[in-house]
């Protein structure tokens, strides 16, 4: 889909023109309308944030083409870091930022060029939601959020001009539950390994991820005390994965699961009761009218978070359109697109022209709803008075115990766990 | 060029033979050289540089996974071979001699190929609703009163797994069977009936041995297709179980690739042992 490069940039242009003082005005660069709709930006990420509706606004508001491939988060990493020229955006999330930085496959964005940089989360800037609360373990996503300059293939250790994804979207994540087929009330991690749930039980197989949920879950039994669960030592990963081969071995499993659909499909059939889950997942589950809750557990949440990275051949018309997409992508829609699904937005402000009152209420507020809540696609979600499964965003946002991480020792965790997946 | 006649006659044959090694020489020979060639290669977390270590084969030869994964591919080869043989050799049987019309063995074996309309993971996934915990078979089941408890056994386990190879590749005993069959002279089952042999007499010493190098061909294909794949045992077994090809898309998965390519060497030269011990047993050229 190579279009072809027009002879001028627009800065050139600009300061031709002379209109320097309108571009100072308008921080986003603003493209030519004739030329915006021959533009193609070919964006690819997990299924979660690859929405056909997002490509369609774009189209609308922006005028270029944004093409849309989903792909499982392994070969989301795999894409990023073989294929450098096969995307122009990168949708990943920040663990998978760290593994793929170093290959130099992605630019740096220059935060002043983003209009909504001063709203965004602390979470994403400070790595603090709140200026008193404490930073999880594992890969935060303010710890690779920045680097030094642009080329740096090393990360920053505070705010600077040059931010290696901008978020988009992140979530607290928990165990997924089918309170209907268990009948009693869930209250920790340790449950995923309860003898009450044998065959019953399910946990994602890909690594980064999986090995989270699985020390969520140790911990929690008191098995291990990990220095950092994000950073663990070889020690520890060897005992974890004892445990779990141990129950995995004893028939606690009934699968794996890779794919978002996947997991879905084992929860709606009622082949797993208990599992980990991804927040749509259980909105997919629940729109079919099947009972399905997004647990909160006393040991607190495993959180991730999402944003896009810019590939390192963009340049020209395409970088600047690249740029109108990322301040179009905070500016709100999308985010209130998002939190209708349950995941939240890096500026929830700007999301908030974008919903309901009752809408905001409960996904974000953690209140009762007022009417009926249904997703972006129409299905319905939740009746009047009930509320979201946790609570408030800062209720949510403020017990996150781990993020999804890349360790030190990952090489050897991935061996490990691919023993584990034999085993 | 066309107005010089080429005397060698050689010189001919090697340029007729030409196109053909270059196929196989870039689409064959050069792959597999480049796999041999990473497998000794180092990799870190996001590349992999030239090198020349033995750390990857140490790995696998070091972790008692690598056997009980290799055994399992075995197994899995193994069950799958026999269940596909018996069935493919039933159906050849009937095809070749119960059906005395052209006509309708065309037809029957056409039949036989519908299936494959489809794709192979459609045919796979499907296999899911049917036999899950609350899916056709157990319900029914429930229903008929054979038992009260979902079976769980039916879906994610090697029964699954090999239901769905048997079923994938049964075809693959059936056609050169059928086609080893069709080309055995009837004068000989005749004269084997004359001499006073029974139907299992029959069976037993003309039809087996003369089908043999159909047979063979079915099973090179069945255990290098078993051998070789990864996604019917991560779907049926809902990743529980593992076969070699499963590590290696694990590894690729995961960017190690120097790991995989170690592993898949492993595998190439295991399939290879096992086709060269099949070779020793019949000689498939004749049939060629």
């Amino acid at each position: 889909m190579a279009k072809p490069k027009v002879g001028y940039t627009r800065r050139s242009l600009l300061k031709a023109g002379g209109a320097a003082v309108a571009a100072t005005t308008l921080p986003a660069p603003m493209l030519w309308a004739q030329d915006t709709k021959d533009i193609v930006l070919r964006q690819f990420g997990t299924g979660v944030s690859n929405l056909n509706d997002v490509a369609r606004k774009v189209k609308e508001d922006l005028g270029f083409t944004l093409e849309m491939t989903a792909l499982d988060s392994d070969s989301v990493t795999q894409r990023a870091a073989t294929q450098p020229d096969s995307f122009d955006i990168a949708d990943i999330e920040y663990w998978i930022c760290k593994k793929v930085w170093p290959t130099g496959n992605l630019q740096a964005m220059d935060v002043s060029k983003i209009a909504n940089y001063d709203k965004i989360v602390g979470i994403f800037k400070s790595g603090k939601l709140t200026p008193e609360s404490e930073i999880a373990q594992g890969t935060a996503p303010h710890t690779v959020g920045f680097i030094p300059e642009p080329g740096a293939k090393t990360f920053a250790d505070e705010q600077t001009n040059w931010m290696t994804l901008i978020p988009t979207i992140y979530n607290a994540d928990t165990l997924g539950i089918r309170p209907d087929l268990i009948g009693r009330p869930i209250e920790s991690w340790t449950e995923l390994l309860n003898p009450e749930f044998k065959g019953k039980a399910s946990i994602l197989d890909i690594s980064s991820i999986g090995i989270m949920d699985m020390a969520m879950v140790c911990e929690a039994m008191g098995e291990i005390q990990y220095g950092d669960k994000g950073n663990m030592t070889r020690d520890e990963i060897d005992k974890t994965m004892a445990i779990f081969t141990e129950a995995k071995q004893n028939g606690q499993f009934r699968a794996f699961w890779k794919t978002f659909d996947e997991s879905v499909n084992l929860m709606a059939s009622g082949e797993v009761v208990i599992q980990s889950m991804w927040s749509p997942a259980i909105t997919a589950v629940k729109s079919r009218g099947i009972p399905c809750v997004y647990q909160p557990l006393k040991e607190g949440y495993r959180s991730w978070g999402g944003g896009i990275g810019l590939s390192s051949s963009l340049s020209g018309m395409e970088l600047d359109a690249a740029y109108d997409y990322i301040n179009w992508y905070l500016s709100g829609w999308v985010g209130g697109y998002l939190m209708r699904q349950g995941y939240y937005s890096a500026v929830p402000e700007t999301s908030k022209d974008f919903m309901s009152e009752n809408e905001w209420g409960y996904w974000f507020e953690g209140k009762e709803a007022t009417d009926v809540i249904t997703s972006p696609t129409g299905d319905k979600l939740a009746e009047a008075g009930e509320v979201r499964d946790g609570g408030s965003f800062y209720d949510r946002m403020g017990s996150v115990a781990c993020w999804n991480a890349v360790m030190d020792e990952n090489q050897y965790m991935v061996r490990k766990w691919n023993e584990f997946i034999a085993a | 060029m066309a107005a010089t006649p080429l005397k060698n006659r050689h010189v001919l044959g090697w340029l007729m033979a030409m196109p053909l090694s270059v196929v196989l020489l870039a689409f064959l020979f050069a792959p597999i050289v480049m796999i041999a060639v990473v497998s000794f290669w180092g990799a870190t977390e996001f590349s992999i540089y030239p090198a020349f270590q033995f750390d990857n084969y140490e790995f696998l030869f070091g972790s008692p996974v690598t056997y009980k994964v290799f055994g399992a591919t075995l197994k899995y080869a193994l069950i799958t071979w026999a269940l596909t043989l018996a069935i493919g050799f039933t159906v050849a049987y009937f095809l070749a001699f119960h059906v005395r019309s052209l006509t309708i063995q065309i037809a029957l074996f056409l039949i036989c190929t519908i299936p494959f309309w489809t794709s192979n993971i459609i045919r796979m996934i499907s296999w899911i609703p049917f036999l899950g915990r609350n899916g056709i078979a157990n319900q029914t089941l429930i229903s008929w009163g054979v038992i009260d408890e979902p079976l769980e056994w039916l879906l994610y386990s090697d029964f699954s797994v090999i239901l769905a190879f048997v079923h994938l590749y049964t075809l693959f005993m059936v056609v050169p069977i059928f086609n080893t069959m069709m080309r055995i002279d009837k004068s000989l089952l005749e004269a084997a009936r004359d001499n006073g042999a029974s139907g299992f007499q029959t069976l037993v010493h003309v039809i087996l041995p003369l089908t043999k190098p159909g047979i063979m061909i079915g099973t090179i294909f069945v255990v290098t297709l078993v051998m070789g794949d990864f996604i019917t045992v991560r779907f049926m077994s809902g990743s529980q179980r593992a076969n070699v090809g499963r590590l290696i898309s694990n590894d690729i998965a995961l960017l190690q690739y120097p790991s995989a390519a170690a592993t898949a060497v492993v595998l190439l030269c295991t399939v290879l042992i096992v086709i060269a011990i099949l070779l020793r047993f019949v000689n498939i050229r004749k049939e060629l």
